[in-house]
Order: structure tokens, then C-alpha cells, then sequence
């Protein structure tokens, strides 16, 4: 009786399907980590224990540093409806396209005056113009009380949720910078906010 | 699947030199291995990037009826008063009837005056509800990490409650002054 005899099986596997899936993921992942723009401000966040993570939708981030206020509103809807609505108040008129260029920036801090010529460079010169900051003196010239308001009713008209505030403040920021930015969206009774902070251990 | 077919022409006898068949069979293992490597980096990042928000509530800023404010046994409360060059002066009660500490931010700073507060007020009152009020006070010269880490270490402690008060009385300045906390 002649004996059975086991086939030896080959034991190099076919990595193709293995190595297109690893591309694949590998491509998402790229696209998505780098559609983050970078900050028009260095901003030195402090560390906290808190372990709860920022909404990513109808919010609104003030970077505070260097004693200048950033403004940022998340949403391309909301940016442009935001941007008529300011247009409307400031009696200026935006171009479709100049919308259109707005609502990809993700924070700014230029006074309104000089809006437009900002929206007019390209991102490379944007990103090297030192942004003076959004004016937030009280007063009649208060332009981030401004932008605070109107990106409310815009936030509100088209997604009917109130929107909500981030503070992202500088470690070194004096504390009257901060207080200045925390009255102001007292002032439109806006009392709860967060504060953005990087991740700490308890020790 | 991703091999080529070489086997196609050249078989005709003769005395033609054969070239040796090579196989096209690549070794992806490395390639694959690198790849992985990456998503994992990517995928960390990714995650990890992703901000942390502090929630935080102001007192209602309401002026037409400012009588409207909580009443607080002033035993229960604690004043911290948030100096420059990363200090704290804090003191139990009202101005003036217990002295006052200096402390700094850590655990064996101000996180432990909270706790042991927060228990003595907690034993005096007999009820666990009614804890240690904190009243922060951030000074002018203080900074906006002093402010979260206050804020911090308040969550830590677990202190029930707390309020932020932007008004610095004089007489809490000269305090803090003769403490060497403010300049």
C-alpha cells in the first residue's frame, strides 16, 4: 500500500492585496492629517488633565496671543454666510470668489478695512504677512464683538444650533488679554465656553 | 496577480543563446512592512493632534439685577488670588480673618490645601454637598497657564464649586504685595 503522501504546501503568500490595502489606508491617512492648515499664530496651548474632546462642528475659536485676538469659525457655510453678514454691517460688498476665498481661511486677524486686500493674497503670503490682530477694544470700533455676533446669527440661521466658543490662549498670554476676550463674549451673555488645552497626565 | 508573463516568444530550436528566465516575483514583505509602519504613525497623529476643551462657566453678568448673587457662609469659602511669577495667595473666609498662604501650582502646592479645605469645610458642615466654594481671582500679572492650571486643579481636588471673579479688591492687592506675589 503505498503511503499517503502530504503535499507540502508553498509557504510564501501572495503580499499584493495585503500591500494595496496598506496603500490604501496609508493614502486616507495622509490626505487626512495634512488638511489641517497651520496657525496663523504660534500658539503655545498649557496642559491640562481634562480628557474631553473639542466638538467639530458649529464652533468658533478666539486664538489669543502676543496681545492680538485671532478669529476662526469652522464651517465654510457658516464663513460666508458670516462674511455677507459682516459685509452688510460694514457696508462693504464681497465678490462671490473673494466668499469663496474666505471660507477656506481657517482663522485670520486682520481689521475689517483690510479684508479685502488680505482675502486678495494666496496662502503662501498669507502665511508670511504678520496679521496685526482683530481690533477688540471696547468701544465703537469693536470689530470682534462684530464677528462674535454675526457668526452667531449665521450659525443659527443655518444650522439652528447656538455656537459655541473656544478659547486657545498662549501659556505666556498676561491674563487682561484674556479677560478683555472673556468679557466680550460676556457682554452677548455667552457664560459657557471652553478652554483649549493639550492632554496631561495626572501626577 | 502582480507578476508579468515573460514566458511569451523564443521557442524556437536553434542555436540561438537563451537568455536565463528571471523570475519577476518581488519580495513585498519589506514594502508592506514600511507601509504599516506609516499608517501607524499616521493614524497616532491623527488622533492625538486633536485638541482637549476645558469646559468652563462665567458667572451671569446680569446688571440690571445685581442682588441676585448666591449667598455663601463666608466660612466656606476659599479666596485664591492668582499672582505673578507663578504664586498663589489664598486665604479661608474674609479678608483679614485668617491668614494668609502662599503656594505654588503641583501636587504638593495648592492641590493640597484643596483637598484638606475641602474636607474641613465638608466636616463642618456635615454635608458633602456643601463643600468648599473656591473664588479665583486672576490678577493682572498673572498668566493664562496659571489660569488653567487653577482651573485644573480645582477638577482635580474635587472641589464642588468654584467662581471666577475678575475684581481684585485693594486691599487684596497689598496683601498679595506684602506676601512678595505681586509687583
Amino acid at each position: 500500500m503505498p503511503k499517503v503522501k502530504i503535499k507540502r504546501k508553498s509557504t510564501v503568500t501572495d503580499m499584493t492585496a495585503m500591500c494595496d490595502v496598506a496603500f490604501l489606508l496609508l493614502t486616507f491617512f495622509i490626505l487626512t492629517a495634512t488638511t489641517k492648515q497651520q496657525d496663523p499664530l504660534p500658539v503655545d496651548i498649557p496642559s491640562s488633565t481634562v480628557n474631553i474632546k473639542l466638538p467639530d462642528t458649529d464652533i468658533s475659536t478666539l486664538m489669543v496671543g502676543q496681545d492680538k485676538v485671532f478669529f476662526g469659525v469652522v464651517g465654510q457655510d457658516v464663513r460666508i454666510n458670516t462674511l455677507e453678514r459682516i459685509g452688510e454691517v460694514y457696508k462693504i460688498n464681497f465678490t462671490d470668489q473673494e466668499k469663496k476665498r474666505f471660507s477656506l481661511i481657517e482663522s485670520f486677524g486682520v481689521p475689517i478695512a483690510n479684508l479685502k486686500q488680505f482675502i486678495a493674497l494666496d496662502n503662501s503670503e498669507r502665511s508670511k504677512l504678520t496679521q496685526p490682530g482683530i481690533p477688540c477694544d471696547s468701544g465703537a470700533n469693536n470689530e470682534l464683538k462684530q464677528w462674535i455676533l454675526q457668526a452667531r446669527y449665521a450659525t443659527k440661521e443655518l444650522h439652528n444650533v447656538d455656537l459655541r466658543f473656544s478659547i486657545k490662549g498662549d501659556s505666556k498670554e498676561e491674563y487682561p488679554t484674556i479677560r478683555k476676550v472673556i468679557d466680550i463674549l460676556q457682554d452677548q451673555n455667552i457664560n459657557k465656553f471652553s478652554l483649549i488645552t493639550s492632554l496631561e497626565g495626572v501626577d | 496577480m502582480a507578476e508579468l508573463d515573460t514566458s511569451g516568444g523564443g521557442n524556437k530550436k536553434g542555436g540561438k543563446v537563451r537568455t536565463k528566465k528571471q523570475s519577476t516575483r518581488v519580495d513585498l514583505t519589506a514594502m508592506v512592512d514600511l507601509a504599516f509602519l506609516l499608517i501607524t504613525f499616521f493614524m497616532l497623529t491623527t488622533t492625538l493632534s486633536k485638541p482637549q476643551a476645558m469646559d468652563m462657566f462665567m458667572p451671569d453678568k446680569d446688571e440690571k439685577n445685581p442682588d441676585e448673587v448666591l449667598d455663601v457662609k463666608a466660612s466656606r469659602t476659599m479666596t485664591v488670588l492668582l499672582g505673578d511669577d507663578n504664586k498663589i495667595v489664598w486665604y479661608m473666609g474674609v479678608i483679614g480673618d485668617n491668614p494668609p498662604t502662599v503656594d505654588n501650582y503641583g501636587k504638593k502646592g495648592i492641590r493640597e490645601s484643596l483637598i484638606t479645605n475641602n474636607k474641613d469645610v465638608i466636616a463642618k458642615t456635615g454635608d458633602p454637598k456643601k463643600g468648599l466654594m473656591v473664588i479665583i481671582k486672576p490678577t493682572d500679572q498673572s498668566n493664562y497657564k496659571n489660569f488653567v492650571d487653577i482651573l485644573d486643579e480645582i477638577k482635580i481636588a474635587g472641589v464642588p464649586s468654584y467662581g471666577i471673579n475678575n475684581k481684585v479688591e485693594k486691599a487684596e492687592i497689598s496683601l498679595m504685595k506684602e506676601q512678595g506675589a505681586f509687583k
